[in-house]
């Protein structure tokens, strides 16, 4: 009886799988399309963000109110409201101000700018949890300002801000999967496409989603970690 | 500004408030699943049983590194390819509940292993059971360490909840997007509901922060 009941599990996974095996041989390239566009899109748009979460960041904690509240402003601004409401503002609003992005551009530009805002807090907060021993240390040896926040601060803040870094990057990923709605062409958006022909919902959307899975777990986490190690020996801390 | 033309706003602004009261409701469903599936995500995870903690760590891991927007797809397409059809609603609430359920078993992790061993050893020692050793001496040192986070997926569900939209549940954004549809004016209905989410996430992150500090106290933590 239980030989009857694994033959015939392992005859249906067979199946399955053969299922499955031919749904990528027909639709495999246009995946590997989409996802050369996500990738695209999550590399420019954490470029972007990693620029804006740098200037925001350090204009947080500016001495100058104006400056320090134009950072405040942003941030609680992109924090306060949707990825997707931004991204839809960016492109279909914009325009109307005379300023028109296509849509791969206002894509990653969306994506960038809302995780611009949480890398910001995540660049304040690791900037002020560097010991304060450590600024009075370098005022007493006399650094100039520019000296103490690169040779002593900021090394210091990068090792505590890596790892929360790497889970943002995930977000960043994730994000990107909105820019389908304006229709750049990317993961997502190619699998709906693939879905509206075949209707075979569960292998377009489960593949998009172990895409997604793989590119999270096993490129951006790992070569986070790896990062950290690296940036934790140089700093002579492991 | 530009062509903000105000009659236009306050004709579409009754339709906006009464979506924006489907967007709370639909957040607030989304959390109260969050939290129970939460629960059951994180306890599982400490039942010392191998292959369930494994699982479930996975499908955690899982949840936690796809995007939201493909996992509401998933729900709401998969079903009917196996002959069950879930409404909009039911698919978004099921989608966006697991998803944040996932996050806040992770909140739930943190702060039941921010209880110092030595307490789990106290209730051993003193012969409690089960229930009582989590409902009178871990729960209640384990909470306020997790509130914080807590507050954040609330306010990150309600921001995330525009993402129903795109399997046709009629909340803030699926409404601002029907009457730009319908007028073909957008600079109004998006520019509300941007103001619609800042004016209620706003206030809500601030109140949660006071509310932390008032839990604080009145478990004498600080």
């Amino acid at each position: 009886m239980t030989n009857l009941a694994g033959a015939s599990i392992w005859f249906v996974g067979a199946r399955a799988m053969q299922h499955f095996v031919e749904f990528l041989q027909t639709h495999g390239s246009r995946f590997v399309d989409g996802t050369i566009i996500t990738v695209q899109q999550a590399i420019l748009a954490a470029l972007l963000a990693i620029a804006i979460a740098a200037v925001m960041g350090l204009m947080r904690l500016s001495k100058i109110w104006a400056v320090r509240g134009a950072s405040i402003v942003y941030i609680e601004f992109f924090r306060g409201t949707s990825l997707l409401v931004q991204l839809y503002w960016i492109f279909f609003v914009l325009p109307l101000f005379g300023i028109t992005l296509e849509k791969f551009t206002a894509g990653f530009i969306a994506v960038g700018m809302n995780l611009g805002a949480y890398g910001a807090e995540l660049v304040r907060g690791s900037i002020q949890a560097v010991p304060r021993g450590q600024y009075e240390a370098a005022l007493a040896l006399n650094m100039s300002t520019y000296k103490r926040m690169t040779r002593i601060i900021l090394p210091q803040a990068l090792l505590i801000m890596l790892p929360p870094w790497g889970n943002l990057l995930i977000e960043l990923l994730k994000g990107t999967a909105l820019v389908s709605l304006i229709s750049v062409a990317d993961l997502m958006f190619e699998a709906k496409q693939i879905n509206g022909v075949t209707y075979l919902s569960a292998e377009c959307f489960g593949t998009a989603l172990i895409i997604y899975y793989l590119m999270a777990r096993v490129v951006v986490a790992p070569s986070m970690r790896m990062f950290e190690t690296a940036w934790s020996r140089k700093m002579g801390r492991a | 500004m530009f062509d903000w033309k105000w009659d236009f706003t306050i004709e579409i602004m009754p339709r906006l408030l009464w979506a924006t009261l489907n967007t709370l409701m639909a957040a607030g469903f989304g959390y109260l699943i969050a939290l129970v599936v939460g629960l059951v995500f994180a306890l599982a995870q400490r039942t010392g049983f191998r292959p369930l903690t494994m699982v479930v760590r996975e499908i955690v891991e899982f949840i936690r590194s796809t995007p939201l927007v493909v996992q509401i797809f998933f729900v709401f397409y998969v079903g009917p390819q196996f002959g069950i059809r879930l409404s909009p609603w039911t698919s978004g609430m099921i989608a966006i509940g697991l998803h944040y359920a996932a996050y806040l078993s992770e909140v739930y992790r943190a702060g039941l292993d921010s209880v110092p061993r030595g307490q789990w050893e106290a209730c051993k020692a003193l012969n409690l059971s089960n229930g009582r050793t989590y409902f009178r001496i871990i729960i209640p040192q384990a909470l306020p360490p997790s509130l914080p986070g807590m507050g954040n997926y609330l306010v990150g569900i309600f921001k995330d909840t525009p993402m129903l939209s795109v399997i046709g549940v009629a909340e803030l954004m699926h409404t601002a997007t029907a009457v730009g549809s319908e007028t073909y004016r957008y600079l109004e209905p998006y520019t509300i509901v941007g103001l619609i989410f800042l004016a209620i996430s706003l206030p809500t992150a601030f109140g949660l922060r006071r509310f932390e500090a008032w839990v604080r106290r009145a478990f004498g933590m600080s």
